[in-house]
């Protein structure tokens, strides 16, 4: 039975299908992973154990009425907490949201549920999904499957983890900033950012509304296309959302054939600071991909150097208004309603005790870069330093297909090496952030172990919006060819829990 | 609470010059809010009408109510103002417990709508230009009431409720430039200013803009300048003054009392005030010093909103007749003078007028009873005179009844009062106090030939070609019937019986 966690969703899923297993003993075989190794990992920071059981039988049963399955029908998910989900509890990491049980479900969460995934439970994440180690959770670290004193990057370590340590096949995430790429990076997993606006943000926790997209988490890029498409699509409730059909990515997915597509390297995501083993890796996906028959350039696009201090304006002001509801009236903690003191004091000390300090720090900097007189020279120039990123990438997808990178420039650092160290830390979302800027779509997905540490290495693709499909595409082959290679995919040779 | 010293206004008036800004909210009368599908009903149990968008849940997000942003056009229109081919919402962020998202749904430097203007006429006919400077869209915030306090507001309260029904409710805010050039008049600009902008709104059907329903409110922001200097004085803001009578009272007062700030060498302290109906002042509220700063940028969970010219020009050919233009068709209709036009206009009778001229009674017939006998009762009770206990319905029956030759002008008038009495519709009046006007010469003839008979002396004059005495006689005759005679007739039959020709 130890088997069926290490199934790939697709297999799952037509297993289940077809009769061989049911979903509820699938579902059971995670939960009791969960149970034996998430002492360790933490990447769960709660386990529907009913919820799932229900939900599997629920499949179970329309199997047995000889109903039609979706294609991932009975396949157990991890849910980052910080979608909202019916009678469940949603914390996004923080304490000021603990024992808030939502009265609805996210689109995304409603969307997983009509396909029948078996969602398990909430995964870990950096508060209000800031940082890019989880080490922000108020509910304690994840630790990365890989090396448990290694850090499972973040803001979405936690459903990362739960991929790497064979908790679940799925999973999902958000990415900010490479929240969701990162993690997957760091972990040797498949994480996608989708275009802004394809997957739906209603229920999904604010930290940087222009910037939050929710998106895909699997261990092979075939799964997590199957995924991107149980959660994409129009969402009236979201109005960012974009009304047009999303790309076939399941099909490019399975397509393994990048003969004749440009790619792009960027230029800029090299040198100082990116760990050799990285670059080793690197450098031999960009043969393995000329090897395969695409045409690789180089490319340059000087803005991004200035995505990161733009990320650092934008994400922060728009944090500090979004999480400015958080006032203790209404839901989530509060603290000293003793009967003496005014709702401006409560709704202080309550914020106090209730954010972390990197949750504090960005508010304060997201205040700081809106007000008045400082607006124009932070907020208004990061936005100019946005549109000047957009068009780098015009400029570049006029000439290439995609576009590829390192996904992070080292591997898994140690919990604690960072955590005193905001600016070492944001460094690890050099690659990621130009793509949330632009509004763009992105994947990393594992090319292998670097050499001084033998952690996983992730390969960055970026497509223009709308474009998805062609991430599948060129991950999909890169995949093939390295398991060809190997003998087996990059995680077997994770050590066992 | 401090004694706050005034000048006389004729006192302040003669030293300094007003300078107002008005601010109006306008609760649209959409049937769901702003930002979600919730029901904007008013009159609901606290908390009933919400969902996870209109209480900020974590997560939510929201979706812009067209018929919101149509109104909003459609006001823009209406006050000569530019539509702006492109906008966005803004959040303005500052926290405050009846707010569920701590910032509010807003528009900051990219109005829908801007640079317009609304002529308002004054009491005596005269025409005042007020300039806008924008109309912008934005959400209202819950509700808290304050308990346990002498005066509801929140000093002394032991806690405060919540209630969010209201939170997300659309609101078009109506923002004045500067009013300048007003003088002595500057309150009643204010009112007018009000007023017409209600009749528009009303006009429009955006909204029933009930101002005792918290459905239209004003803030008055008013300084003072010396006279014959440019610069504006510092200014005070006085927060949801909510009647036509109070705007103008707000703004007087404050006049008075920044006169006397003033001209006692003191400075007038920047802060929002709240008007006291009960005895037309203001008292101080929050200090507004230019910290405040609400930090807006534009709203990302918002996609611009980009009018298409077609859809303007749609929108503005389909506009109603507005109210201003509208009173100038019916004072021409009516052939009535400026003056009387706008005795009408002050005594709030057209409508009555109009509709009682749709019920079928002619333009004369109903100004003169809705301007005479209708609107000297509501100013002696202080009431509206739309809200007296008569519909213009009745009033064009008894009209008829006239018309019909079957009351007299006396006897019409007893109808109206029985009408108001409640005593029922005008033809059951009648038939009830039996007022039928007594044409029937049979009936009359005995009472002209008594009336000969009593007065031979005014009948030999008449004889004699004085035919102008006949009055006297018909008096007589109109005397002894009750009133109930045709006076017509009566005069008729005199002459005739006195053998002279009329």
């Amino acid at each position: 039975m130890t088997d069926l966690i290490r199934y790939t969703a697709a297999e799952t899923a037509s297993a289940i299908a077809a009769g061989e297993v049911s979903a509820a003993e699938v579902a059971q075989a995670h939960l009791d992973r969960i149970d034996a190794v998430d002492k360790k990992v933490n990447a769960f920071l709660h386990v529907d154990t009913e919820g799932a059981l229900k939900a599997a039988r629920a499949v179970d049963e329309k199997r047995a009425k000889g109903e039609k399955l979706g294609p991932l029908a009975g396949v157990p998910l991890a849910l980052k907490d910080v979608f909202t989900t019916e009678g469940v509890p949603t914390t996004c990491g923080s304490k000021i949201l603990e024992g808030w049980i939502p009265p609805y479900d996210a689109t995304l969460t409603s969307r997983l549920k009509d396909a029948g995934v078996v969602i398990l439970g909430k995964t870990n994440m950096d508060e209000f999904a800031m940082g890019s180690s989880t080490e922000n959770s108020a509910y304690g670290p994840t630790g990365n499957p890989w090396d448990l004193t290694r850090i499972p990057g973040g803001s979405g370590g936690g459903s990362a983890a739960a991929l790497a340590a064979f908790e679940a096949p799925l999973a999902i995430g958000t990415d900010t900033g490479g929240s969701i790429r990162q993690p997957g990076a760091v972990t040797g997993t498949v994480g996608v950012k989708p275009t802004y606006g394809t997957v739906s943000r209603y229920g999904l926790v604010a930290f940087s509304s222009s910037l939050d997209q929710g998106g895909p988490c699997a261990r092979t890029v075939l799964d997590a296309a199957l995924l991107h498409e149980a959660i994409a699509g129009y969402d009236p409730l979201d109005s960012t959302s974009i009304d047009a059909p999303v790309p076939a990515v399941v099909e490019a997915a399975k397509l393994r054939d990048v003969r004749g597509m440009r790619i792009g390297v960027v230029k800029e995501f090299a040198g100082e600071g990116y760990q050799a083993g990285v670059m080793q890796r690197f450098n031999e996906s960009v043969e393995l991909l000329r090897e395969l028959g695409a045409e690789v350039v180089e490319v340059s696009c000087p803005s991004f150097t200035l995505a990161l201090p733009a990320y650092y304006l934008i994400a922060p002001s728009e944090a500090s208004s979004n999480l400015a509801r958080f006032d203790a009236m209404r839901y989530g903690l509060r603290v000293g309603d003793d009967g003496t003191r005014s709702a401006e004091e409560v709704t202080a000390l309550t914020r106090e005790a209730g954010f972390g300090d990197e949750v504090k720090r960005r508010i304060i900097l997201g205040t700081y870069a809106l007000s008045s007189g400082y607006y124009d020279a932070y907020y208004g120039s990061a936005q100019k330093v946005r549109t000047l990123i957009s068009r780098d990438f015009d400029a570049a997808f006029a000439g290439v297909d995609v576009l590829i990178s390192p996904t992070t420039p080292t591997t898994a650092f140690p919990i604690g090496e960072r955590a005193d160290d905001p600016m070492a830390m944001y460094l690890a979302d050099l690659c990621t952030i130009p793509s949330n800027l632009a509004g763009n779509a992105a994947m990393s997905l594992p090319c292998g172990l670097a050499p001084e540490d033998d952690l996983p290495v992730g390969l960055q693709i970026i497509a223009p919006a709308m474009a998805d499909d062609r991430l599948y595409r060129v991950g999909g082959a890169v995949e093939a060819a390295l398991n060809d290679k190997w003998g087996h995919t990059l995680l077997e040779e994770a050590p066992a829990l | 609470m401090s004694v706050v010293s005034l000048v006389p206004y004729e006192d302040a008036l003669a030293s300094y010059d007003p300078v107002m800004g008005l601010e109006v909210h306008v609760e649209l009368g959409t049937k769901t809010k702003m930002f979600c599908g919730c029901s904007t009903e008013l009159g609901a149990e606290p908390n009933t009408q919400t969902c996870p968008t209109c209480l900020g849940l974590p997560g939510s997000l929201p979706v812009v109510n067209a018929i919101g942003v149509e109104s909003a056009i459609k006001i823009g229109l209406a006050l000569n103002c530019e539509i702006a081919e492109w906008c966005r919402f803004a959040r303005k962020n500052y926290f405050y417990p009846d707010m569920p998202k701590n910032f509010q749904t807003s528009q900051y430097d990219e109005p829908i709508a801007f640079n317009g203007y609304l002529d308002v006429q004054l009491e005596d006919g005269e025409t005042f230009r007020v300039e806008i400077e924008r109309a912008h869209m934005e959400e209202d915030t819950g509700k808290s009431s304050h308990v346990g306090g002498a005066t509801g507001r929140i000093h002394g309260a032991t806690h405060s409720l919540l209630d969010y029904n209201r939170a997300g409710i659309p609101l078009i805010e109506i923002v004045t430039k500067p009013i300048e050039g007003a003088g002595a008049r500057a309150p009643e600009v204010a009112k007018a200013y009000v007023a017409e902008l209600r009749e528009l709104i009303k006009a429009l059907g955006v909204s029933e803009a009930r101002m005792d329903k918290g459905q239209m409110r004003c803030d008055v922001n008013l300084s003072l300048r010396p006279n014959g200097t440019e610069k504006f004085g510092t200014r005070s803001e006085t927060k949801n003054v909510n009647s036509l009578r109070s705007v103008e009272r707000a703004a007087r007062f404050e006049i008075q009392r920044h006169a006397a700030v003033l001209s006692d060498g003191g400075s007038i302290v920047q802060e929002t005030r709240h008007f006291h109906e009960d005895n037309g002042t203001t008292t101080s509220g929050r200090i507004k010093d230019n910290a405040e700063d609400y930090r807006y940028f534009p709203e990302p969970d918002l996609v611009p909103i980009a009018p298409s010219r077609e859809w303007v020009e749609e929108l503005r050919a389909a506009l109603p007749e507005l109210p201003r233009v509208r009173r100038a068709r019916l004072q021409a209709e009516w052939g009535l003078s400026d003056k009387d036009m706008q005795s009408v206009l002050n005594a709030g009778a057209v409508e009555p007028i109009q509709e009682t001229i749709a019920a079928g009674a002619p333009a004369d017939q109903a100004r003169k009873w809705w301007m005479g006998e209708l609107a000297r009762r509501a100013n002696e009770t202080g009431t509206d005179l739309a809200e007296q206990p008569i519909t213009p319905a009745q009033v064009a029956r008894v009209c008829a009844l006239v018309a019909e030759g079957k009351l007299n002008d006396k006897l019409a008038r007893q109808v109206i009062e029985a009408v108001l009495a409640g005593e029922g519709e005008p033809d059951a009046v009648v038939e009830q106090r039996g007022l039928a006007v007594v044409s029937d010469d049979s009936a009359l003839g005995a009472a002209v030939d008594q009336a000969i008979a009593e007065n031979e002396a005014v009948a030999a004059k008449i004889r004699d070609g004085k035919v102008a005495a006949v009055g006297a006689l018909v008096g007589a005759v109109m005397k002894a019937t009750r009133g109930q005679a045709d006076a017509a007739r009566v005069k008729d039959l005199i002459l005739e019986k006195l053998g002279v020709q009329a």
